[in-house]
């Protein structure tokens, strides 16, 4: 039952997955790791640009890939749109808003899933192109070509976001806006504005990752409650805010998912990253990165 | 005795008799199905706002506790055919150890932490269920009724009779707490735990006995679900539809008076019901997301903040 191929194997592609949960990490990493909104509608939108994806392939014909990116202006301006709302409603209001702000997101995720129903069934859907569905033998190892593709994207958008946040003068801004609002707003900025802007890049980056989503696996309009543990498993053990921090944080949890699935089976995969988000809220809720101590 | 507890008393009492008197005088089985649905989802709002209206903690994890609820009953059924007032104090039992586990856990998280944490349970509870063979596993079980005894005609009018005892437990333990140093307490953490603490609030123990309490409740509840449906599946036991469900009855209703849930709850419950007869489930779920989010939104305070505003305005134009 036991073998060392078995592992490698297992390795290898919880490697590819975890780049893959990473790259649908990084929205959730910046609107609730660097701006503090209690994105528990994350994966609902993710999943809700999935079956925009989808919609493109199925009626146009449309590259998953290429879908993503033509969506991407579309969620940035829905982006902008959610956090104005979520501030004119909660933040400016203050006290008790952080309560009834996760109550929002929650109800928001709610009505995406059941729109999702009532647009396109509960069956689960999936995208064609011609990388789905082949592999590439590599000596014993078989790995499938869409994971590739998910981990080339997904390096690749950590890479730019990276760079983004660190090199362009609006990413230092988001990233002063995380670090002491208040210093930013005695300099004459408006850190509203900026929060604004990154909460829309943070929803624009969806839109490929929800590419990637339907590409790895087929949807269906509940997966976004899986993902609720994976995205927040990774955020919080990345500690909150860290790029790169995201990436390892989310290769640890793809390879934990894959041996756990390869060694106990496949019910027990949606436990581990819930299970992983427990241990690590209950014993080093700064994560592994984090940016507070 | 106050004269508020004497009114709560008698509308109790009124509230039981009326309930036992519908199951001798109606016939008609649907209006139980309907009603026992209603009562649970009232008793789970109640339950709820002790721990996430009191104390502010936002709780994802109503299904957790109703589907351990559901599952204590399987397992003693499956194994020694326990009679349903033992699955429910069984119940009670097993919540209660269960809220005081999430709360250890839980100590000191905040906020978004607690309820992600929360939804976290839910599911790992579900997948341990779903691979333990004994009560199932994910195909689910089937649960014979036992023989109903007197005065119920049928098993569905007993436990019709049975959750609204359930209900008014839950009520009474409710305005209990709000009017004790308890729900002071947990309002007091509630506003600024920092500074609760500060002033010789003991927050950690109150915290921990507000999930003890909203957990015993809860599993309770779900108890009695089993004999219910005669049926019980992981995938609907755990669902998360409960969860949002609860949730959105409670913040509907307002949680600053225990009677907010209640009718926060026969409000959406009735909807509910109303809506999966005549369109379909899924607008019925459509409808309650929309109204979450307008009440959180527009009505923070839900329907007993507005009914208070209402008072208060015409106070104030009365001097």
């Amino acid at each position: 039952m036991f073998s060392l191929d078995l592992l490698l194997d297992a390795v290898v592609i919880g490697v590819l997955l975890g780049c893959f949960y990473g790259a649908v990490s990084l929205g959730l990493s910046v609107s609730f790791g660097l701006l503090d909104v209690p994105h528990v509608a994350h994966p609902a939108f993710l999943v809700l640009a999935s079956y925009a994806v989808y919609f493109l392939n199925e009626q146009y014909a449309v590259d998953p890939l290429l879908a993503g990116l033509l969506i991407t202006p579309v969620f940035f301006l829905f982006g902008l749109a959610a956090y104005r709302l979520y501030y004119e409603t909660f933040e400016r209001r203050g006290s008790d808003a952080a309560v009834r702000g996760i109550a929002f997101f929650f109800g928001i995720a709610f009505i995406i899933e059941v729109l999702i129903i009532l647009q396109f069934g509960v069956d689960q859907r999936s995208v064609t192109a011609d990388y789905i569905g082949k592999a590439w033998r590599l000596g014993e190892i078989r790995i499938p070509y869409r994971l590739l593709v998910a981990f080339a994207v997904a390096t690749t958008l950590t890479i730019l976001l990276t760079l983004y946040l660190s090199r362009t003068f609006m990413g230092r801004a988001i990233r002063a806006v995380a670090q002491d609002e208040e210093a930013l707003r005695l300099m004459g900025t408006n850190p509203v504005k900026i929060k604004q802007w990154a909460f829309g890049i943070a929803t624009a980056v969806l839109g490929i990752s929800g590419a990637l989503l339907i590409i790895v696996a087929p949807v269906d309009p509940t997966l976004d409650r899986a993902y609720i543990g994976r995205t927040f498993c990774v955020v919080v053990m990345a500690g909150l805010g860290s790029m790169g921090g995201t990436l390892v944080a989310a290769i640890i949890l793809g390879v934990a998912e894959s041996i756990v699935l390869t060694m106990f089976g496949a019910s027990w995969a949606p436990a581990i990253s819930f299970a992983m988000l427990l241990g690590i809220l209950a014993v080093r809720p700064q994560g592994l990165f984090g940016r507070r101590s | 005795m106050k004269r508020s507890s004497i009114t709560f008393w008698v509308g109790a009492a009124v509230f039981l008799i009326a309930a036992l008197a519908m199951t001798q005088i109606v016939h008609n089985q649907y209006p139980f199905f309907a009603g026992y649905i209603i009562l649970q989802f009232i008793a789970l709002a109640v339950a709820w706002s002790i721990l996430g209206g009191y104390a502010g903690y936002v709780n994802f994890g109503t299904s957790a506790f109703y589907g351990v609820g559901v599952y204590g009953s399987v397992f003693l059924v499956k194994a020694f055919g326990a009679p349903l007032p033992l699955q429910i104090l069984a119940g009670a039992a097993i919540g209660a150890l269960m809220g005081l586990a999430l709360g250890l856990l839980t100590l000191r998280m905040q906020g978004i932490f607690f309820s992600i944490a929360t939804i976290a349970l839910t599911i790992v509870i579900e997948t341990t269920i779903t691979n333990w063979r004994y009560v199932g596993g994910a195909a689910g079980i089937q649960i014979q009724r036992p023989e109903v005894t007197a005065p119920f005609d049928s098993y569905v009018q007993m436990l019709f009779f049975v959750q609204a005892l359930l209900v008014v437990l839950a009520v009474a333990i409710s305005r209990y707490i709000q009017h004790s140093w308890i729900g002071r307490g947990l309002q007091a953490l509630r506003d600024d735990e920092l500074a609760a603490e500060c002033t010789g609030v003991p927050t950690l123990r109150l915290k921990l006995l507000a999930c003890v309490i909203s957990g015993a409740l809860m599993c309770a509840v779900g108890a009695p679900a089993a004999m219910y449906l005669q049926y019980a599946d992981p995938g609907s036991a755990f669902n998360l539809n409960y969860s949002v469900t609860t949730l959105a009855m409670s913040l509907i209703g307002g949680t600053a008076h225990w009677a907010g849930p209640i009718i926060g709850a026969i409000l959406l419950g009735t909807t509910q019901q109303v809506l999966t007869v005549t369109i379909s489930s899924e607008v019925n779920l459509l409808v309650l997301g929309l109204m979450l989010v307008l009440f959180v939104v527009g009505a923070p305070e839900g329907i007993v903040g507005l009914i208070y505003k209402l008072r208060g305005n015409r106070k104030e134009g009365e001097i």
